[in-house]
């Protein structure tokens, strides 16, 4: 059946995983049962395991069972893959993977462990690299399941996703499970994607470096949630949890796309004091907050709020009096991250208070504006963030689909990358829907949906910032590149897209070599 | 009307990614460079992208010039030859020394206009000059060809010449940068200052700017894309220039509808070059974009 991004989805797989076909962005008031996790009760007198095998035969851990894991470490996890070397050595099978997100560190791993059987089903919110490229070629036998942050959130409270065992690392916790990201030797700040995980699980597992004497304060994840707390050697390299994230670019085009950027945003209407916003990760996005903080101060503006990943350069306008609070679900650097402790108005936020669709109200509702990334944008403004020009899983949701709810939403990216265009008549994979993209902005100008003409007026006569029909700027990534063949792909589904709502968006097939 | 030339961008003719991106950032000429930023081995391949690339990229209006190699070395000619062909806007001669450089490269892009059936004198040139003998010749070198439209110092050449570096007060380049400034003034052409290496040193390229705008130079050559927003605020009217140039602008266009012969604005005569100067800044501020379709100042 043809969804209303008119994507072709598969009606047998559609019916076997009881799946709606995407219908629009508008999640409306729907009444929701949420799932409850089983709890085992205990007075907290034995919960301090020493050893990783030790736990894992606690908690009951059987073949076919769901297991989770964060991904706030990034590309410094070390308990990651130090679960899953255990869980493939004592020979586990069927398991279903059900990370926030898998990070490059954790690729290998995941490979051994779909070849060995041990992990059947994966849902995740992206994948990238070796891994990636096994489960385009048909490497796993079942198809994964991605969803943005916020609808990860809404698939573990609705029960879509039933975690038996979540294996949690934490840099502190007393030997109870009062546990935070802001002290310890691989702070991470936010433990923002974790707190659903502990809220939600059957079997919460806490693993730490550090163990700090009870009550541990502020506690973040709590004695309440947790069933065991395993004392590891380390949990993380603090040196990679925030890689290259902070560096300021000097690459003039990325410059030029984020002055561009930085234009649109303080000539819509949404620029005024008390707006709130969400920059992200990458060089650009840091460009754009440096050159938004210019225009904040020539314009005495400053922010109610921002929101979402958050890094240095944020944290500095809120030390600075341009922003008042930051809700802050996860930190892309070190910066961001020491911070928090010492940083009143850093507010941690879970996945849920983030961006889940199916709650009273999520911060993503309050959101202004909000710039995100693109692999390809397509004539109808639908973003492509997951698969790479060669039909390979290379990419994550992260919170696209969420973040893109905001009034004002900027996808920056440049017309083409090397041969290829970025700018395309339809995306390889929908990501987030073109209904709730406002503006592309590109190197050569920029875009407006034409379904938000409202826009038209107060974007199309910035001085230096061409307007083009998406049509257009299709056309001008075409003249430099030319046309790709199309890619060939089998008819075997290797990932499937869901919306935030829970509804399918999109089929991503094996690729043909 | 004369166009304005206040940033010449350098762009590596070797390049693609740079080659396709050239005209994004506002430059008001770019400048291919098939001499010295392409070593011996490329000289072929890079002549062949930058032909490529004029034929095919959209710069929009903006100024396009091609830097060849010297018409001595095997590469010059067909350097000439393709660019011809390719529409190129202004051929540069590199390390210009007399009047018979010029003369010399003006009659090989004549026959290349001629065998490509384009019409004569469509391609226009640029002079660098960069030796003490080119500076001592610099107002022949100016005068000799109607197909010039400016031309240039090339600075670190020059100081080597000279015996002497480049300084931050620019003294050495003193003596040159005047000749020049007079040669292309007196030939009634464009004249560019030198690129300023030390992308990093800001303040550095500021004061250089503003040393040269003060002098009276078209522009500045740039080898970096951030350097030109710091040469259009140097070159951008002050809504005090803007308001003059209007009144004067208005002044003469009311003389014109009265059909009155001599002009004045508030006592004083309105000749030639006050006009000239209006145009000019009236042309400045609308490329700094500080004045609306009217002409009304509207800075941000």
């Amino acid at each position: 059946m043809l969804n209303n991004v008119q994507r072709e989805l598969p009606d047998d797989l559609m019916k076997e995983l009881r799946y709606q076909p995407f219908k629009t962005v508008e999640i409306g008031h729907p009444e929701i049962q949420r799932a409850a996790p089983k709890v085992t009760v205990d007075q907290g007198h034995a919960k301090l395991v020493s050893s990783i095998e030790a736990v894992i035969k606690k908690v009951g851990l059987k073949d076919g069972m769901t297991i989770s894991f964060h991904h706030h470490f990034r590309e410094g996890d070390y308990v990651f893959n130090a679960v899953m070397q255990i869980l493939i050595d004592q020979g586990f099978k069927g398991l279903t993977l059900a990370p926030s997100s898998l990070t490059n560190v954790m690729n290998k791993m995941v490979v051994k462990a779909i070849k060995a059987g041990v992990v059947t089903h994966i849902t995740s919110s992206g994948m990238r690299g070796e891994l990636g490229d096994l489960v385009s070629h048909g490497g796993l036998e079942n198809p994964v399941i991605l969803r943005s942050h916020g609808n990860r959130a809404r698939a573990i409270e609705s029960g879509d996703i039933k975690i038996d065992v979540a294996f949690l690392g934490v840099p502190n916790s007393d030997e109870v499970g009062n546990a935070n990201a802001i002290k310890g030797n691989a702070v991470f700040g936010s433990l923002g994607y974790a707190l659903i995980d502990a809220q939600y699980a059957d079997k919460v597992v806490l693993l730490t470096d550090t163990l700090m004497p009870y009550p541990n304060t502020p506690a973040s994840i709590k004695q309440t949630q947790v069933d065991y707390v395993v004392k590891v050697d380390k949990v993380g390299d603090p040196e990679k949890i925030g890689s290259g994230a902070t560096r300021f670019t000097k690459d003039p085009k990325e410059l030029k796309i984020a002055e561009m950027v930085n234009a649109v945003i303080t000539h819509s209407p949404y620029f005024k004091q008390g707006f709130s916003f969400q920059t992200g990760s990458g060089g650009a996005a840091l460009a754009v907050t440096r050159y938004l903080r210019e225009s904040m101060l020539k314009k005495s503006i400053t922010a109610s709020f921002a929101l979402g990943g958050i890094t240095k350069p944020t944290v500095d306008l809120l030390n600075e009096g341009l922003v008042g609070k930051i809700l802050d679900v996860q930190d892309f650097d070190k910066g961001a991250a020491d911070s928090m402790a010492i940083t009143e108005n850093q507010q941690e936020i879970d996945a849920s208070w983030y961006a889940d669709p199916n709650n009273k109200g999520a911060a993503v509702n309050q959101l202004d504006v909000c710039i995100l990334s693109a692999l390809e944008i397509d004539t109808k403004f639908n973003v492509n963030v997951m698969t790479g020009s060669d039909g390979v899983l290379r990419g994550a949701i992260g919170g696209h689909q969420d973040a893109a709810n905001a009034k004002l939403t900027i996808i920056s990216a440049p017309i083409v990358r090397g041969r290829i265009a970025t700018v395309v008549d339809d995306v390889t994979t929908i990501v987030t829907p073109g209904d709730s993209i406002d503006v592309l902005v590109t190197e050569l100008g920029i875009a407006i949906n034409p379904k938000r003409k409202d826009l038209l007026k107060s974007l199309v006569n910035i001085p230096g910032v061409p307007v083009f029909t998406i049509e257009q700027l299709r056309q001008k990534a075409a003249k430099i590149v030319g046309q790709a063949a199309p890619l060939a792909f089998t008819d075997k589904p290797v990932a499937l897209i869901e919306y935030r709502d829970g509804t399918l968006m999109d089929v991503v097939y094996q690729v043909k070599d | 009307m004369e166009r304005l030339r206040r940033t010449m961008m350098f762009v590596p003719g070797n390049n693609p990614g740079m080659l396709k991106d050239a005209g994004i950032y506002g430059a008001d000429s770019v400048m291919f460079d098939l001499e010295d930023s392409v070593s011996l081995a490329e000289k072929d391949a890079a002549r062949m992208l930058v032909m490529q690339a004029l034929q095919t990229v959209d710069y929009g209006d903006t100024e396009l010039v091609v830097r060849i190699n010297d018409l001595e070395t095997p590469f010059g000619r067909p350097d000439i030859f393709a660019m011809v062909k390719a529409g190129v806007d202004v051929i540069r001669l590199p390390k210009t020394e007399t009047v018979d450089d010029v003369l010399e490269t003006e009659a090989v892009i004549a026959e290349a206009e001629a065998y490509f059936n384009i019409p004569h004198k469509t391609t226009k040139m640029m002079a660098a000059i960069e030796s003490a003998e080119g500076v001592l010749n610099a107002p022949a070198i100016a005068k000799a060809s109607d197909r010039l439209i400016g031309i240039a110092i090339g600075a670190e050449d020059y100081v080597t010449n000279m015996k002497t570096r480049r300084y931050p007060d620019g003294a050495e380049l003193s003596f040159a940068r005047n000749m020049i400034l007079h040669g292309a003034r007196a030939a009634g052409i464009a004249a560019f200052d030198t690129v300023y290496s030390d992308v990093d040193n800001e303040a550095g390229f500021k004061h250089e700017v503003e040393l040269i705008h003060e002098l009276g130079f078209d522009g500045k050559s740039v080898i970096n894309p951030r350097q030109i927003p710091l040469v259009n605020a140097i070159y951008a009217p002050t809504e005090n220039d803007v308001q003059n140039a209007k009144d004067v602008l208005n002044a003469i266009e009311e003389a014109r509808i009265k059909g009155s012969g001599v002009i004045a604005l508030n006592g004083k005569m309105v000749d030639k070059p006050v006009v000239a100067r209006a145009q000019r800044t009236m042309m400045l501020a609308e490329a700094s974009h500080l004045v609306d379709q009217e002409g009304n100042w509207h800075a941000e």
